[in-house]
């Protein structure tokens, strides 16, 4: 690996965690690819090839997961949360957050409350996958 | 039997850059820095503690043939090396303004956690290290439920 290698990870690894960072605030690629010192187009391409997903993609996982503690841990609104982490849209949110745990935020909201409330022997048998459809599928990631 | 930890290491790309940022910036002292030959020994330590020592250490051979080096070389750069060390001040707050004024790459701000309060840098080469000033007394560790602080790299 040359030189120019390990300078390029380093400026990808300065930009992925600014987005860990700053997760709440409105980052824009531009704004990413301004920290990492290279044009737009070179950020996303480049930031895939070192992390395996695109920059978007990272961010969103991020805030999803912020979204899953707060979900849990607090009794702030969807609304708020959504605000909280950094989506600028309730339906963005709402969307991303499915794709990626598999259920919306109210449903993982109610099924994560009730899990706490109970000992893990029958969280684990209640949350198993059903052949009837009343119950969830674990969420994928 | 088995009783302390003297030395821990830490793959560096370059272990003069090292030196400048261990002693010139986060407050190490040289230790030991002994040509053995087939390597560089390089160690620092914080003043008045030599007996715990970071060994700065390049990635190479003889102990890495070129292939490996290079990988090596790539998962620092990425940052993908887990956490070098864990480094106490007596006061964070001061120490981070310090360390930002000498130009130190920071992950995230000074944050207070149940186990005191601390931040994390980033060495020159992506080497992460969590500096912070622990609280004082007993720590409870939070129920699971309750812990999920907000996270760091």
């Amino acid at each position: 690996m040359s030189r120019a290698v390990e300078e390029s990870n380093r400026r990808m690894l300065r930009a992925r965690d600014a987005m860990d960072r700053d997760y709440a605030k409105p980052l824009d690629i531009q704004t990413l690819a301004g920290i990492a010192h290279v044009s737009d187009a070179h950020f996303i391409r480049v930031f895939r090839a070192t992390f395996g997903e695109t920059p978007h993609r990272y961010l969103q996982r991020r805030r999803v997961e912020r979204a899953m503690f707060l979900l849990r841990e607090t009794e702030r609104s969807v609304t708020e949360i959504c605000c909280d982490v950094g989506f600028m849209s309730l339906g963005t949110f709402s969307r991303t957050f499915t794709d990626i745990v598999g259920e919306p935020p109210t449903t993982y909201r109610w099924r994560a409350a009730d899990l706490s409330a109970v000992p893990a022997c029958f969280a684990k048998a209640w949350t198993r996958p059903s052949s009837f459809g009343e119950a969830r599928t674990p969420p994928e990631d | 039997m088995p009783n302390k930890i003297t030395h821990t290491q830490v793959y560096v790309l370059d272990q003069d850059e090292a030196l400048d940022f261990y002693v010139g910036k986060l407050g190490f002292e040289p230790n030991t820095d002994a040509d053995l030959g087939f390597m560089r020994w390089l160690t620092v330590s914080f003043p008045g503690q030599p007996d715990h020592q970071l060994l700065l250490e390049k990635p190479g051979p003889p102990a890495h043939d070129d292939a490996t080096a290079e990988q090596i070389r790539e998962l620092v750069t990425k940052g993908a090396m887990g956490m070098a060390a864990i480094i106490s001040v007596d006061d964070i707050h001061q120490t981070y303004e310090e360390l930002v004024a000498h130009g130190v790459e920071f992950t995230d701000e000074p944050t207070e956690r149940f186990y005191g309060t601390d931040c994390g840098l980033r060495d020159p080469f992506g080497n992460h290290l969590r500096i912070g000033t622990p609280k004082e007394g007993p720590i409870e560790i939070p129920d699971p439920a309750e812990f999920a602080p907000d996270s760091t790299p």
